[in-house]
């Protein structure tokens, strides 16, 4: 899910805003995110279900995981015909990220410890971009909460009727609904790309991921894909420090 | 079986990774190369995972009507739209083109 468009829209949005909004435009701000990402619950279930997953497995999903990209990587990693082990370990990989989230709404939302485990299920791209556009404690808790519970009702809801849908229709590839898995991974990439060295990372992915698929049984390409993110920045390590040591003059240059 | 595993595996996994983020002592993530890393491996599991789904048929790279889907959802991207409109284009743009060469 996660539209990192929403998440840049709104972090704007609390920078010009300042201090002490009012709680209703907090709620407004939340619901919006939490509605529109929420729908979109219905092209996971759609591409869960034509993928192969049944109902009870899809909704499992949607309930259990509750992080859209994982959720994605997973069914499509299952459809082509990958194990277990190596299909989740794709999607744990893309939420590691949540991680990090966790780790600044922690200390904004200052919960309870005996709170924390129930919060963290809703530790995803959305509540955080919606928590942290806020500029007071109240905001931020009352921003993540009705994000996490609008986006985490919804979410399931959609994706039990696009299951249920995608099962009424039969062949979803008849419907092109096969585009949906990669279109939802494209519009959470595009905003990710904007220096040299991300593009050059996701070129070197799409390279790896696609030149190993005929060599590499299913699921481990990605993996493998996954490790031109450290290569890449092995490498950019190595030139900066290459430039920095030819001198003055090139350095200036770099900077401009 | 097999779909119950991946799904009890990843549910832990996540659920875990959200967790520890709440529970951990601010500091331990936020060294610069970790950070940096973070921000990099999302970028390329997800261009990895986008152009295996539009050119894959199993084992096999293939070029039909998904390329055209998601070359339309790609300018929708550039023209700024949202989310569901650029899933919805590429739907649609698939499902027409497939419609088109039979």
């Amino acid at each position: 899910m996660a539209e990192e468009t929403v998440t840049a829209d709104i972090a704007a949005d609390g920078r010009s805003d300042g201090s002490g909004r009012s709680d209703a435009a907090v709620v407004r701000d939340a619901l919006g995110v939490g509605v529109a990402v929420g729908l979109s619950g219905f092209a996971f279930g759609v591409t869960s279900a034509g993928g192969g997953l049944t109902v009870l497995q899809t909704c499992a999903l949607s309930l259990l995981v509750f992080t859209g990209a994982s959720q994605f990587a997973l069914v499509g990693a299952l459809a082509g015909g990958g194990n277990p082990f190596t299909a989740a370990a794709g999607a744990f990989f893309l939420g590691v990220r949540n991680a990090f989230y966790g780790l600044r709404l922690s200390q904004l939302l200052a919960l309870p410890r005996a709170v924390r485990p129930f919060a963290a299920q809703w530790v995803i791209d959305e509540t955080t971009a919606v928590a942290l556009a806020q500029s007071t404690r109240r905001g931020v808790r009352i921003g993540f909460t009705v994000t996490g519970l609008s986006l985490y009702v919804l979410w399931n809801l959609t994706t039990l009727l696009g299951a249920l849908g995608a099962e009424a229709i039969g062949d979803t590839d008849v419907w092109g609904l096969d585009a949906a898995g990669p279109a939802v991974f494209l519009a959470l990439l595009a905003p990710m790309v904007r220096t040299a060295l991300e593009r050059v990372v996701a070129c070197l992915a799409v390279v790896l991921g696609l030149g190993l698929l005929p060599v590499l049984p299913a699921g481990v390409p990605v993996l493998v894909a996954a490790l031109s993110a450290p290569v890449a920045l092995w490498a950019d390590g190595r030139r900066r420090a290459r430039t920095e040591s030819v001198g003055g003059r090139d350095a200036v240059e770099e900077k401009r | 079986m097999n779909v119950w595993i991946a799904i009890g595996a990843t549910a832990v996994g996540c659920y875990a990774v959200k967790l520890i983020g709440l529970l951990i002592p601010a500091g331990v993530l936020e060294r610069p190369l970790v950070q940096r890393l973070a921000a990099l491996v999302p970028v390329a599991l997800l261009a990895a995972l986008t152009a295996q789904q539009t050119f894959a048929d199993g084992r096999l790279l293939v070029l039909d009507a998904k390329a055209a889907g998601l070359a339309a959802a790609g300018v929708a991207l550039l023209l700024r739209a949202p989310f569901l409109v650029v899933v919805a284009v590429a739907v649609l743009v698939t499902a027409g083109v497939r419609a088109m060469t039979g």
